[in-house]
């Protein structure tokens, strides 16, 4: 009986699963975008994906796509919730030419790699994802460019240095890691623990759980700890209400350290005062004044193309990553082009122009970022690219950079990210590369 | 040596959380109380009361107007889920109703980011949070104020009830609507004016949660923290919601503090209901709920 | 009355002819010719969440207690699968499924104690417990996830007596038999004696009392029973469609998207559960697809999104106002409408779902 209303429902289903998808033309590339415009963290969704998407329409209006290929993109509403971006995957995969997958959520990111190395297409999960996927050799399609959880963790811990004079002046300072209690936010604790032991000094991580509406008692055990510095790395709502409750107890701002998800004004705006002072990581400086930015604003918001409603979010942390991300996108694209030829690249093709994404300080200059971001470094078996991190203040009204370019101590932590994908290969009985120009196995 | 400077603080902390804790759990009894409902759209209508009066006020609305202006759209929305949900389902099982109030949150969210945004927007109410250092306790000027709005709002309720005759019709209907009906009280108005209240009861937590967490659609997950409170104290009394916001509050903290180092931390997402659920096996309908038996 | 309530009424032959056409399409038919997003995207998730709905049918529908910690059950079912595939590798797939259904079960027991003491809102409140205990000790202990650094973990390959069911259709399959099979098991214990136990305490405890039925098994039973259908279809949701395990996707949006499938569906009500499974599968999907197409050039994906939520919340509204005891009486209705205006059956029972 209850086989019938299937039918029903499948038939309907059906239908529309095909009569929306468009015919693509010849020279086309297309983003297929899970982008998140609604739930609790719209906020960073509309962001990034506007950030994104407003690149892709730069290069499509000035250059008329990237060497003529047009630049197409399709966005499928996840609200950050995994079985949505599932779903939108399943939907958008078989459209042609689809150049790579930008999902910014460690979830569904997690839920497609199985998926896009079957279907040989690159995933890019540009600040976060999967650490181990940093390991090329093992994860072909992977790409966590720029800053993978664990460089962001000896990037801030090097900041720390550089503030109190060196990393022998670390010796016998206290730390605390106040971080989300989520996945996301339990992966570095023993990245934590090991720069700890490397540097003598002491780290206390708590957690705070989710969505962390509520901290007092977090606070309360921090200022009881009295830490020289405490580290953030929170998500959504804990960010300011951390900030908040640091000043209910007398905690100073200057002295919390936001990671790369901590760094953004919705971070620090519903805080007010409080978050006056309190510093974060990030792999691209907010603003507008870099030429690439100014040219967004000329040429896509000029010609009423912009994606974000409020144009006062132009340059904002979120909105820049986007842009860096369709940067590094478009240039992967550019460089795969070069090989292959100019026109509509498979995903494979697409992973190759990844695996040689290196974008030298010049390079950025001539790309309209200098300042930006630093630059990035892809190699088939390193997938992060060796970026750099810089750290900003935000003075109550605006982020502001307080240091240089930072390079993580990448070297150190290299081999727990082989350890893990070795036992990833293992798992899934995947024989890791030997070379960029191995055929990737299964 | 064992730290009470410090347990003081942590008790004080988790005392004024509770009050927090106590205003969110306000708005559910009053609706409970009188008409049976547990209404899950109270944290909808806290974010949507929040954001309104914050973009009101970033649209350059003069402050006094915007509170007004919000209280004006809270009673209509009052008005119009009695219109819209309740009345059409009046004597259907307690989960139906439920379940509408589920699919009410769904419609009051989507409302509140349609109109407004998704942005998040911070709220200054003028209270500069340096903490008060009272012999090395110190303790947040924030949560003292909010305490006060919370036990003045508690105050005014309790002359509404006792004095006006909306606020006897109130009670007669929680005390036993059939009676109520019997001599002639429209249920269909109380209602409406319950949902007002319930509506007020938002405005007033949603300004106050959103100056602690910023106006942002997480504004809706506190209602969370109000559950076990509404468990611990009884689902339809007001001064069971203000104890239990104050027991919860500070158990939670305690727990947290002392406990959590034990296996680890993060406890506090349950700690609340395990204390409120052992409560219970002892004494079924709460602190001060009535004993019935019920179904849903 | 349902078909459930009484055992002894055998199928109309042109019932055993559409269940039979129905085996054929959705066994046969659908695999074969079936595109990869239906059975991927839509069937296979579909499945799993209608044995939820079932589980927690069992629960509320018929022993009538309410629970809103029904995903912390699919996500004991997830992980008890995977650390049970992970540390006893010998054992087959399909034992590890009925053995991480059992684990659910116990840990559905623990938390359905409180049962005997509480009622209404306050048990379903209480329930919550389990919701953010669960979750939280799953992220907290490195062990549920094999101290895997972002805790997140790849389930494994479907595989049984070494053949794979590594395609989309394979999985559709898997998931298609699992949930017959349980759903058949279901049917049987629900028209035994004690799927009449949880009806006569749901519908009156004292009573039930009186005439012998035993409260304290009966209700740990039924939370048992709930939670063992639960933990099976959490592992289908995990292996079979996600193919991914996290907790966060275990949280309370998704216990009440359960609890919407019963009551938009019907409860106590088997057939209830898929129709209401399909409903909140499929239509949010089918909105959003018509949403796009229709106004897709004017607003951006935002606004539609949120004016989804919008339609979504107010269709339930109208839904639960409209027909409170869910699809299940609007198919009957229908039925017994087309079935008179055929001719083909003089009467048709009436349908009777409600309680009291």
């Amino acid at each position: 009986m209850r086989f019938r209303h299937l039918k029903f429902a499948l038939g309907v289903v059906g239908v529309l699963a095909f009569a929306g998808a468009p015919a693509v033309h010849a020279d086309e590339q297309f983003f297929p975008l899970q982008s998140y415009r609604v739930g609790p963290y719209a906020a960073g969704g509309t962001g990034f994906f506007g950030g994104f998407i407003d690149y892709l329409n730069l290069i499509n209006i000035r250059d008329g796509g990237v060497n003529g290929v047009k630049l197409t993109w399709d966005e499928g509403e996840t609200q950050y919730e995994v079985e949505r971006g599932v779903e939108v995957y399943e939907r958008l995969k078989n459209r042609l030419g689809v150049a790579a997958w930008n999902p910014l959520s460690v979830g569904i990111a997690y839920a497609m790699i199985d998926r896009i190395t079957k279907d040989k297409v690159p995933l890019i999960t540009v600040n976060h994802g999967r650490t181990d996927s940093t390991d090329g050799r093992v994860f072909p399609y992977v790409f966590p460019l720029l800053l993978n959880p664990y460089s962001e963790t000896s990037g801030i811990v090097n900041y720390i240095a550089s503030r109190e004079g060196g990393v022998d002046r670390l010796k016998d300072k206290k730390i605390v890691v106040l971080y989300h209690g989520s996945p996301y936010g339990k992966e570095t604790i023993p990245i934590y623990k090991l720069l700890a032991d490397k540097y003598h000094f002491s780290v206390e991580q708590i957690e705070v759980p989710h969505p962390g509406n509520e901290q007092q008692s977090q606070w309360l055990s921090i200022r009881r700890a009295k830490p020289d510095y405490v580290v953030l790395r929170g998500w959504g709502v804990m960010n300011p209400v951390a900030l908040k409750t640091a000043q209910k107890v007398g905690f100073p701002a200057d002295h919390i350290i936001g990671n790369v998800w901590s760094n953004s004004e919705e971070d620090v705006i519903p805080a007010g005062d409080a978050a006056k002072g309190y510093i974060a990581i990030t792999t691209q400086a907010s603003g507008a004044e870099y030429p690439v930015l100014q040219e967004v604003i000329k040429t896509v918001y000029g010609a009423g193309k912009g994606n974000l409603d409020d144009k006062k979010r132009i340059g904002s942390v979120y909105h820049n990553l986007g842009i860096v991300n369709g940067i590094l996108n478009v240039e992967a694209i550019r460089i795969a082009q070069a090989k292959f030829g100019e026109r509509t690249l498979t995903g494979d093709e697409v992973r190759w122009g990844f695996e040689h994404l290196q974008l030298n300080p010049a390079r950025v200059e001539a790309l309209g970022a200098k300042g930006l971001f630093h630059s990035i470094n892809v190699t088939w078996d390193n997938h992060e690219g060796d970026g750099r991190v810089t750290f900003q203040q935000w003075d109550g009204a605006k982020w502001k950079v307080v240091s240089d370019w930072i390079a993580p101590d990448r070297a150190s932590l290299r081999p727990i990210i082989e350890k893990s994908a070795a036992a990833y290969a293992r798992e899934h009985g995947i024989t890791p590369r030997t070379s960029g120009d191995d055929p990737v196995s299964q | 040596m064992f730290d009470y400077q410090f347990l003081i603080e942590v008790l004080v902390g988790g005392l004024l959380s509770g009050v927090m804790y106590s205003l969110v759990a306000i708005g559910f009894v009053v609706i409970y109380k009188t008409s049976g409902v547990l209404n899950f759209a109270q944290g909808a209508m806290l974010l949507f009361a929040a954001l309104t009066f914050v973009s009101l006020v970033e649209r350059g609305v003069a402050l006094p107007l915007a509170l007004l202006a919000t209280l004006a759209i809270m009673v209509a929305l009052g008005v119009a889920v009695e219109r819209t949900v309740l009345r059409p389902l009046v004597n259907q099982p307690p989960i139906t109703l439920f379940m509408a109030t589920l699919g009410l949150s769904y419609v009051i969210e989507g409302a509140a980011q349609l109109l407004w945004g998704t942005q998040v927007h911070g709220l200054d109410i003028g209270i500069s949070d340096v903490p008060l250092d009272i012999v090395g306790v110190f303790i947040s000027r924030f949560d003292l104020f909010a305490a006060a709005v919370a036990g003045s709002l508690v105050a005014l309720f309790a002359l509404f009830f006792r004095t006006t005759r909306t606020g006897l019709s109130f009670r007669a209907v929680a005390d036993d609507p059939f009676a109520a009906l019997a001599v002639g009280l429209r249920l269909p108005r109380v209602w409406a004016i319950v949902w007002t209240v319930a509506g007020i009861v938002a405005l007033v937590a949603g300004l106050l949660w959103g100056a602690r967490l910023g106006v942002q659609f997480s504004l809706s997950l506190v209602v969370l923290k109000a559950l076990p409170v509404l468990v611990l104290g009884g689902f339809d009394s007001i001064a069971g919601a203000i104890v239990g916001g104050l027991l919860i509050g500070a158990i939670e903290k305690l727990a947290e503090v002392y406990v959590g180092p034990l296996v680890g931390g993060g406890i506090e997402a349950w700690a609340g209901y395990v204390v409120a659920l052992v409560f219970l096996l002892v004494r079924p309908s709460g602190l001060f709920g009535q004993k019935l038996v019920e179904r849903v | 009355m349902d078909a459930t309530s009484n055992p002894r009424q055998t199928l109309p032959v042109i019932d055993r002819i559409l269940i039979g056409i129905g085996a054929v399409i959705t066994f046969g038919v659908i695999p074969l010719a079936g595109s990869d997003y239906l059975m991927d995207a839509v069937l296979t998730p579909f499945l799993a969440l209608a044995l939820a709905a079932a589980g927690l049918n069992v629960l509320t529908g018929y022993a009538g207690q309410v629970s809103l910690g029904s995903a912390a059950f699919l996500a004991v079912g997830a992980y008890a699968a995977y650390n049970l595939h992970l540390r006893l590798p010998e054992l087959p797939l399909l034992l590890d499924l009925v053995l991480a259904g059992l684990v659910a079960a116990a840990i559905g027991i623990v938390f359905g104690l409180p049962s005997l003491r509480l009622r209404g809102f306050y048990l379903a409140v209480s329930t919550l417990a389990a919701q953010f205990f669960v979750q939280w000790a799953l992220t907290k202990f490195g062990w549920f996830s094999n101290d895997n650094p972002s805790g997140v973990i790849d389930a494994p390959a479907l595989t049984i007596a070494g053949y794979s069911f590594t395609s989309a259709a394979g999985r559709y399959l898997f998931s298609l038999a699992v949930v017959t099979v349980a759903t058949i098991l279901t049917l049987l214990l629900l028209q035994s004696q004690t799927g009449r136990n949880f009806i006569a305490v749901r519908d009156h405890e004292i009573a039930a009392k009186v005439i012998g039925v035993p409260l304290l098994r009966t209700k740990l039973l039924a939370f048992g029973v709930s939670s063992f259908l639960i933990g099976v279809a959490g592992v289908l949701w995990a292996f079979a469609y996600l193919r991914t395990v996290e907790p966060a996707g275990f949280n309370l949006d998704r216990s009440f998207q359960i609890l919407f499938i019963i009551i938009i569906g019907g409860l106590a009500s088997l057939r209830g559960a898929f129709l209401g499974a399909a409903f909140i599968v499929v239509f949010p999907l089918i909105l959003s697809r018509l949403g796009a197409a229709l106004l897709g050039g004017v607003f951006d994906s935002g606004v539609l999104e949120m004016s989804q939520r919008i339609v979504i919340g107010a269709l339930i509204i109208a839904f639960l106002i409209a027909e409170p005891r869910g699809l299940i009486a609007l198919w009957d209705r229908f039925r017994a409408a087309s079935a008179a205006w055929t001719g083909l059956r003089k009467t048709f029972p009436a349908t009777d779902t409600s309680r009291s």
